[in-house]
């Protein structure tokens, strides 16, 4: 199978645009908000809460927005991409309004709009500026080194429970981690869409792997053990393994040589053991992910794992609705880390599927996007860019379900958090991007493209 | 690139599977093991998300619900605490609950499948009922005239409708405020530890969990024993009892409070209250025969409900024959529940047949819709028709021309019997005086109630007719109270 079957699509068989699809779609995602919203509210106060119109208005106005930006800047874009992020976006602010109810003094669900609003604000600013994602290839070492600042800038600031990766000032708090993650993810696509073939079929042969040449694989390593460092010095562990993640399927799609993949994996599983042997605050994660249940049966009561699992099997298959769990019990992180418990516990184990079947469409739709595509780095970035999505999902969930250690993470979209938003909106405006590329039946596009046909490794 | 993609794409997919394999692990597979964790507060939160039914008297609920607007939201509330707490128990957010708010627990916390619309409507709709409410058969004219008659005074009150087994009073003094214990935090167990360490016990329901040695008026069973055994035929006929009494095998004179006992008739005998009369039959009816008898009115039985449980009232099944003398008038290991001597008076005035006694009329959802109703059952024979209608004609001469006078109404056929119960190291403990009885209005086919009474008192010492002097007029009252309200 080659690239080439793409190059050899009839110029009649043009796609249609889709745009009618995704206003429809969008219409539904802003109306199941709203219905959440009001769900919550007759739940709880047999009410539908008054500012549900205001609220469903704000959404829709969001969407509508952002919908005109894709339609005039990107007519072609994939049509799923953005009534899935308004759905999740929407869904996370309707969990964050419902835990708000259970803390009356820390209200966070106002703060989130704000977020989302610039977060579609940025989506919009990047669909509509960002014509060709290629440009973004030029900018491969600034994007490296503003993300070497962005996360060693938190080092400097105080811990927040354990992790340092919070910048403060003013009222203003954010996690400059998570804006990194695009900039290495457009730095590895461009330097791997740029050295792939040295990496490729260069370098000594040691049983059945193929190891690359130190000259080429010097750079990449570094960085990536610089990246990895800072994040094990800022105890920031869940960053850290989507980061090496992101590196291991970067590179393997870009090479196909399966020795990365040994030595990744050989890798994290030594960097795991050690952190997790000698950092007291990851071993206590590991230890909790062992026994979920030890500081119970020690009388000391049950720890946040083991309430978030309450709160997961609580909700059983159909959920308890809307507003009626008590998720809250998990205390500390409920909106944030923790919030796909409340999902769990209250739309049950359906609502949880929806919502992971939501993540994998909108991952596939990355990937589909990358596999249509004909530009190396367009592929690698969009590969990378739904990697991204699919590592923090599993990280996370896995996370809070006691499938992996709990490492502190924000679920994409759904949970609190201002700077992870805002990344997620990049990222799918990315998306949006580089799949108008992908779709759009172009006849001189062969022409366009930059790189020129790919050279694919016959094998 | 193309193939690397796929598989990179399938790898996500494998994550895809692997979180809702898990997910249906910790929500399906083990979810039963989790929501009944000890540690998960689900279950109490769901517990106290919604007011608990009521425990009604005389169609007026004796509890109430507040919310209190914290985790565990709504607490229990008395409106007449100590009043009722023999009857309703606590129900504490901290220390669990008992009696009836423990017996009907599912019914008043909204859990029992028969409030429920349909069949395994729970279960299909995840939803728990409104708390339905238990009807107890209590009046509340004669638990007051029984908790006034106490008066703070350690002693307990049982009244029983002979012919049904309804338990019309149920009062334990001195008694607690329930509600203290109903939420959660320092004032409660404060309470708790106070009610606990209180000298008069005020938790201890005396009614049905504290035994007494009944004394004299346990008499009224061994004469019933007697005459069922036809040890005696003619209970106005003269006994053989030796005189003066040594307990058999012994050199122990039983000496008589009263006089005249010598060869005394067995109604002499109750008249008066002869201990060698009474302990001279026990033994001639033998252990066996003993034992069949007090059986029969619920004497030895672990298993007697209300529905909470009532302490066993206790008549040795081993015993040398100077024993089985002194258990035959109320002493050495013979002990009974106030309720168990409230069966006693019952079973005389009901013509031998004893009702199962029992505390709750009917349970209903919370809209007042009955769903279990309890009826008149028998509980056993406790003996013939015929020695009931002779111990009647007995305990009559009691209040008439005995030791129970002060138990007399005018105008209202009333039958008793005195008891002093001597406790303590060489009966040095306050003694206490029972008096059973039951009432009956002249024109009426059937008695109107029984009552057993004990009450701790000073003056009751080793006087038989104390019993009549304290524990009488309270029995008195709590029958008027029935009388008026039948009437």
């Amino acid at each position: 199978m080659t690239a080439t079957t793409a190059e050899a699509r009839p110029p009649e068989l043009r796609l249609p645009k889709r745009r009618g699809v995704e206003l429809s779609l969008l219409i539904g995602a802003v109306l199941i908000s709203v219905y959440g919203y009001a769900s919550v509210g007759l739940a709880r106060n047999n009410a539908v809460p008054p500012d549900a119109a205001g609220y469903g208005a704000g959404l829709g106005l969001l969407a509508l927005l952002a919908h005109l930006a894709v339609r005039f800047r990107a007519p072609y874009a994939d049509p799923l991409l953005l009534p899935i992020a308004v759905l999740l976006n929407g869904l996370g602010l309707v969990l964050i309004y419902r835990l708000d109810l259970e803390t009356p003094r820390d209200q966070a669900a106002t703060t989130q709009l704000i977020w989302s609003t610039l977060g579609v604000a940025l989506f919009i600013a990047v669909v509509v500026l960002l014509r060709d994602h290629r440009v973004l290839q030029r900018y491969a070492y600034l994007s490296v080194a503003v993300a070497l600042v962005l996360m060693i800038a938190p080092i400097f600031f105080p811990a927040v429970n354990g992790a340092k990766i919070w910048i403060r000032f003013g009222g203003l708090s954010f996690q400059p981690g998570e804006f990194a993650k695009i900039l290495l993810a457009v730095f590895f696509a461009a330097y791997l869409a740029a050295n792939r073939n040295a990496l490729a079929y260069t370098g000594r042969r040691v049983w059945k792997f193929q190891f690359p040449t130190g000259r080429v694989l010097g750079p990449i390593v570094a960085i990536w053990l610089i990246s990895v460092g800072v994040l094990v010095l800022e105890r920031d562990l869940g960053t850290s393994l989507l980061f090496f993640g992101l590196f291991v399927i970067l590179l393997y799609v870009a090479t196909g040589r399966t020795g990365w993949i040994a030595v990744g994996l050989l890798l994290a599983a030594a960097g795991a053991f050690v952190v997790g042997s000698f950092e007291p605050h990851v071993h206590s994660r590991v230890e909790d992910w062992l026994d979920p249940y030890a500081t119970i049966n020690a009388g000391e009561g049950p720890s946040q794992l083991a309430q978030s699992l309450f709160a997961f099997a609580a909700g059983g298959m159909l959920g308890t609705g809307l507003g009626l769990g008590h998720s809250i019990l998990i205390g500390f992180a409920a909106k944030s880390d923790f919030i796909l418990a409340t999902a769990g516990e209250e739309l049950g184990l359906a609502g949880l599927t929806a919502i992971f079947l939501l993540y994998a469409l909108l991952v596939a739709r990355g990937y589909r996007a990358g596999l249509a595509l004909r530009d190396p780095f367009g592929r690698l970035l969009s590969i990378g860019l739904a990697s991204i999505l699919a590592l923090q999902v599993f990280v996370i969930a896995g996370g809070v379900m006691g499938l992996i250690p709990l490492t502190g993470m924000a679920m994409p979209f759904l949970a609190q958090g201002g700077s992870s938003v805002v990344t997620n909106w990049i990222i799918v405006a990315l998306l949006i991007r580089v799949s108008d590329v992908a779709r759009t039946p172009s006849p001189d596009r062969s022409a366009a493209g930059a790189v020129g046909p790919v050279a694919e490794d016959e094998r | 690139m193309i193939p690397y993609i796929r598989r990179a794409a399938a790898f996500c997919l494998l994550l895809l599977v692997a979180l809702l394999a898990n997910a249906a692990r910790v929500q399906l597979f083990e979810a039963d093991e989790l929501n009944s964790s000890s540690a998960n507060r689900r279950t109490t939160i769901d517990r106290y998300d919604q007011p608990r039914g009521d425990i009604l008297v005389d169609g007026k609920s004796v509890t109430g619900s507040k919310d209190t607007g914290e985790q565990l939201a709504y607490e229990r509330t008395y409106r007449h605490g100590p009043l009722y707490a023999p009857v309703t128990g606590y129900a504490s957010q901290t220390y669990g609950t008992t009696l009836l708010e423990n017996a009907e627990d599912a019914i008043l916390s909204g859990t029992a499948p028969i409030l429920a619309p349909l069949p395994l409507w729970g279960d299909i709709t995840r939803s728990r009922q409104p708390g339905g409410d238990v009807v107890t058969t209590v009046e509340d004219s004669m638990q007051r005239a029984a908790y006034d008659g106490l008066a703070g005074r350690r002693g307990a009150v049982a009244a029983l409708d002979p012919a049904t087994g309804k338990i019309l009073a149920l009062v334990s003094s001195p008694s607690y405020d329930p509600e203290v214990l109903s939420g959660t935090g320092s004032s409660v167990t404060d309470a708790w530890a106070r009610l606990n360490g209180a000298a008069g016990l005020p938790m201890l329901n005396r009614a049905i969990r504290q035994t007494y040695p009944p004394g004299s008026a346990f008499k009224i069973v061994t004469a019933a024993a007697a005459l069922d055994a036809r040890v005696v035929t003619d209970p106005d006929a003269a006994t053989d009892t030796p005189s003066p009494y040594l307990l058999p095998g012994t050199s122990t004179t039983l000496p008589n409070e009263a006089r005249g006992c010598g060869k005394a008739s067995l109604a002499e005998a109750i008249r008066v209250s002869c201990n060698t009369v009474m302990a001279h039959l026990g033994v001639e009816v033998g252990l066996e025969g003993m034992l069949k008898a007090v059986g029969r009115f619920g004497f030895n039985d672990d298993d007697l409900r209300i529905p909470s449980g009532v302490a066993r009232s206790n008549f040795d099944s081993d015993m040398s024959d100077d024993q089985l003398a002194l258990s035959s008038i109320g002493q050495y290991d013979t002990t009974a529940t106030p309720l168990q001597m409230a069966m006693v008076a019952s079973a005389v005035a009901n013509g031998g047949d004893l009702s199962r006694p029992h505390l709750v009329n009917r349970v209903t959802t919370a809209d007042g819709d009955t769903v279990r109703q309890r009826g008149a059952e028998t509980y056993h024979r406790a003996m013939n028709p015929a020695t009931a209608m002779q111990l009647r004609r007995m305990m009559v001469d009691v209040v008439e021309n005995g030791t129970g006078t002060n138990a007399a109404i005018d105008g209202v056929t009333v039958g008793g019997k005195t008891g002093t119960a001597q406790h303590g190291v060489d009966n040095s403990g306050t003694p206490y005086a029972w008096f059973i009885s039951w009432a009956q209005e002249p024109g009426s086919g059937r008695p109107a109630v029984a009552v057993a009474v004990v009450v701790e008192d000073a003056s009751a010492n080793r006087a038989d007719i104390s019993g009549g002097g304290s524990a009488a007029p309270i029995a008195r009252a709590v029958m008027e109270a029935a009388l008026k309200s039948r009437g």
